[in-house]
């Protein structure tokens, strides 16, 4: 793939060499910098959002009202926890590799966490299915809401990656350097992994 | 996203056509200038609204010409109650003073050619303009506009149009437009935090940034965390209403007669997670205007900020504190004693840093050599109305009072002297101080104080007398009070509250006329008309797509030095270089 992942760290005058602690990296360092600290801010505002889910959770449950009714969740979410696990690791090694400067094993591990993406969808696809299968949707019962919320809002999630993953991949932003592509879309991954394990911890303890 | 160097190459090739130049800008000066406009639309809407309302409450048996049967019905009041306070809370309150001046004046303070994103600058912009028409749409279907407040508690909004005309294609259009400008602002956050954080200009280090800086920082912050809660919650009540679903609908609810299928969820659960965000954008509409008012009390006293750090300090214990207490605005919702105890608590501690704030612009103020052009009348109305405001926010924080007055006129009043009428002073110092730097033009100084003194007058004639009217027990929300008895004596009151609306409206229209008036024929004026010190006035008129003609400057002093001793005149420029005994350049880059 990145032929296209040319480094070319574009200079802007003398403005914006300075960041948050007064650091000045020169040459073009906050023209790339700014990509990773949006995507930190950016975090931080997803982060928001699933933690208001997740306290309307707690909150929902605690009312002890009569129509919760605990689920047993599809065993496929276990695997499916597995697989994104997986892809973390394969992104993290895919970012070794491109540090080492080893590009060609760098886009193999990119490519097999995409296809990990993939499958982690189709995983949670499946599970809806067997939810749906077993009289379970939308609006049968609480925990079944939140269940298809949470999936839904995180698989949305997850797409992006996948979407972003694909960009990377293919037809990345000119003026967006490698190390700073793969850095973001890794901060990125990797923060909708901890996610995802903190929504299968609420489903089995809140389910 | 792309970077802001897109921006440079758009600077540096052929000139862009009126529709990419105008429309689909990504300059954060034509963005900000498109933000304002719409808040200003959007004001002239939700001002007429208000209108109608005081209208009818004096003359509820009047006919007026857009109502079936010629006389407004109860829930028609109710739709414009909603449609009034949400438009002025999203589309003016947070989109001027922060969108607005924020987009364009940000990255000029902070000497960076445009905003960290531009593409994505627009797109929060294109989104914004969306939600609006989205939110106006629900006047335009059958059964009208929701009647549930700006605050859309469920059950009421949770349902359908069984509970009240507009509840039903009306309240989901509400809804999402609140999702869609939600989007927009966090977006917009986003942009305008990693600006700050990573476009500043070498030597501009945190503690020598302009106090608007600080304001817009903080408060994208506050955006960026309390938007992702209604934006959560908003989704959730959608789902309650469209999916059946009942996260917030509780179990055996009986409405029009008719029991409603709906499970055991909790009504409380969205008003915590409403007022989560809400109470941290009472303070969005806010503090940008402390920021303005800081930097315009500087500019025209001639003398530093009475204590930067503090002020600093205090616009984030504000900011902080703001998400810890939104459980005062549901004292009256059943909660145990004890969580009143703590909201009350937290709540009377906001008044700490904000006491800070209100004395440190008196101490600004204090022994300067005070000049009072319309800017500079506005930041001190400002600072008026903040603490009439804040004064009664502290009797409405004592849960005690707070059960007497919280369904009254009184909350009314208390939030519409320090959220309104404060942040409109904000934004009115903002359009006067800043508009030769928009337009290259002065408006009219005797229309801005005629503007100022009707405005002040009219704004305090209006609200003051609410205040009593709630004591006495007047009840918000009542479309027709001259049923009850109690209520009914308070009519003289509301006669004149309305007659001061109508007069202060009115006295709008000189602002109107002198903005538009003075776009083309106001004073020219030069690059630093009211010789200030910080970045926006080192640059020439009208700032060049990237803003400094490729000359970027570097910051070697503080935001505020004005009148430092010894200097050759009265104020150092914050780009002036260090062993500038020389005589500086702040006259020099005139535009024309
Ligand atoms: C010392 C400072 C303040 C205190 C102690 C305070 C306290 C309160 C309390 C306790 C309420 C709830 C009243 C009720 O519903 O029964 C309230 C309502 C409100 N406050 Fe404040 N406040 C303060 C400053 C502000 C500021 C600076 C703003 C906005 C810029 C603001 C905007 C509002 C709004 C919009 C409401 C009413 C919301 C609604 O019910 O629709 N307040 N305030
Ligand atoms: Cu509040």
């Amino acid at each position: 793939m990145p032929t296209s992942m040319t480094a070319r760290s574009a200079k802007r005058g003398s403005a914006g060499n300075y960041g948050f602690f007064g650091d000045d990296h020169g040459t073009g360092g906050a023209s790339q910098r700014v990509y990773v600290t949006g995507m930190i801010i950016a975090l931080g505002g997803i982060l928001m959002f699933f933690m208001a889910l997740t306290s309307a959770w707690v909150v929902r449950r605690g009312l002890m009202a009569p129509d919760w009714e605990s689920v047993r969740w599809p065993a496929i979410l276990w695997l499916d926890t597995l697989i994104l696990a997986a892809s973390s690791v394969t992104l993290a090694r895919s970012r070794h590799c491109l540090a080492a400067g080893h590009s060609e094993e760098y886009r193999q591990w990119w490519g097999v966490t995409t296809i990990l993406g993939l499958l982690f969808l189709a995983g949670q696809l499946s599970a809806w299915r067997q939810m749906s299968n077993a009289g379970l949707s939308l609006a049968s019962n609480p925990a079944s809401s939140f269940f298809y919320v949470f999936t839904a809002a995180h698989g949305l999630h997850i797409l992006g990656g996948i979407a972003a993953l694909l960009l990377v991949a293919f037809h990345s932003p000119r003026h967006l350097a490698p190390a700073t592509a793969s850095r973001v879309v890794a901060l990125y991954w990797h923060f909708l992994g901890a996610i995802w394990v903190l929504i299968f911890a609420l489903l089995i303890v809140e389910g | 996203m792309n970077s802001a160097d897109s921006t440079l190459q758009a600077s540096s090739g052929r000139p862009l056509g009126f529709l990419r130049r105008y429309l689909f800008s990504t300059d954060h000066k034509i963005i900000g200038l498109q933000y304002f406009f719409l808040a200003l639309v959007a004001v002239t809407v939700a001002i007429i609204l208000s209108l109608l309302m005081r209208f009818h409450l004096v003359w509820p048996a009047a006919h007026l010409p857009f109502t079936s049967g010629g006389i407004m019905t109860p829930e028609q009041y109710l739709a414009l109650v909603t449609m009034h306070g949400s438009i002025m809370v999203f589309f003016v309150l947070n989109t001027a003073p922060q969108s607005a001046f924020g987009n364009y004046f940000l990255p000029l303070q902070i000497g960076a050619p445009d905003m960290a994103f531009p593409r994505l600058n627009m797109l929060s912009f294109w989104l914004t303009l969306a939600a609006f028409l989205v939110m106006l749409s629900a006047f335009f279907v059958p059964a009208g506009a929701p009647i549930s407040g700006w605050t859309a508690y469920p059950p009421l909004s949770g349902i359908n149009d069984a509970t009240g005309p507009g509840e039903g294609l009306g309240q989901s259009l509400w809804l999402v437009g609140i999702l869609i400008f939600g989007v927009g602002s966090l977006l917009g956050s986003i942009n305008f935090i990693s600006t700050t954080i990573d476009l500043r200009a070498p030597g501009l280090t945190l503690m020598r940034m302009p106090l608007t800086v600080w304001a817009w920082f903080v408060t994208a912050i506050l955006s960026l965390l309390a938007f992702a809660v209604l934006f959560a919650g908003g989704i959730l009540l959608m789902l309650d209403r469209v999916a059946g679903t009942s996260f917030f609908l509780p179990a055996g609810l009986v409405v029009s007669g008719e029991l409603e299928m709906h499970g055991g969820g909790s009504p409380l659960l969205w008003q915590h997670l409403f007022w989560f965000f809400g109470h941290p954008e009472v303070y969005i509409a806010i503090l940008p205007g402390m920021g303005v008012v800081s930097h315009v009390l500087a500019n025209f006293s001639r003398k530093p900020v009475f204590g930067y750090r503090a002020m600093v300090l205090a616009l984030g214990t504000i900011g902080f504190l703001g998400f810890t207490l939104w459980g005062h605005h549901m004292f009256v919702s059943g909660m145990n004693p004890y969580s009143s105890l703590v909201f009350s608590f937290l709540t009377l501690s906001i008044g700490v840093p904000s006491a800070v704030k209100t004395f440190n612009w008196l101490g600004t103020l204090w022994g300067g050599k005070l000049q009072f052009p319309a800017p500079m009348l506005f930041a001190v109305g400002f600072v008026s109305f903040f603490v009439t405001g804040g004064l009664s926010g502290i009797f409405l924080a004592q849960p005690t009072l707070d059960t007497e007055l919280h369904a009254t006129y009184y909350v009314v009043a208390h939030f519409h002297i320090v959220m309104g009428v404060a942040a409109i002073f904000g934004i009115f110092a903002a359009t006067y101080y800043w508009f030769p730097k928009m337009f290259g033009r002065k408006m009219n100084e005797a229309l801005g104080k005629l503007h100022f003194w009707l405005t002040f007058a009219g704004a305090y004639s209006i609200f003051l007398p609410m205040h009593f009217v709630g004591i006495a027990g007047g009840v918000r929300r009542y479309a027709d009070s001259t049923g009850a008895m109690y209520l009914a004596a308070l009519q003289p009151l509301h006669l004149f509250m309305t007659i001061a609306a109508f007069s202060t409206a009115a006295a709008q229209l000189i602002f109107f006329y002198n903005f538009f008036a003075s776009l083309n024929r106001g004073k020219p004026v030069s690059a630093n008309p009211w010789n200030a010190t910080t970045l926006e006035w080192a640059t020439t008129w009208p700032p060049a797509h990237g803003n400094f003609a490729g000359q970027f400057p570097s910051v070697h002093r503080g935001p505020y030095e004005y009148s430092v001793p010894g200097a050759s005149e009265d104020f150092l420029p914050q780009h002036l270089p260090e062993d500038a005994s020389a005589p500086h350049d702040g006259e020099q880059n005139h535009a024309n």
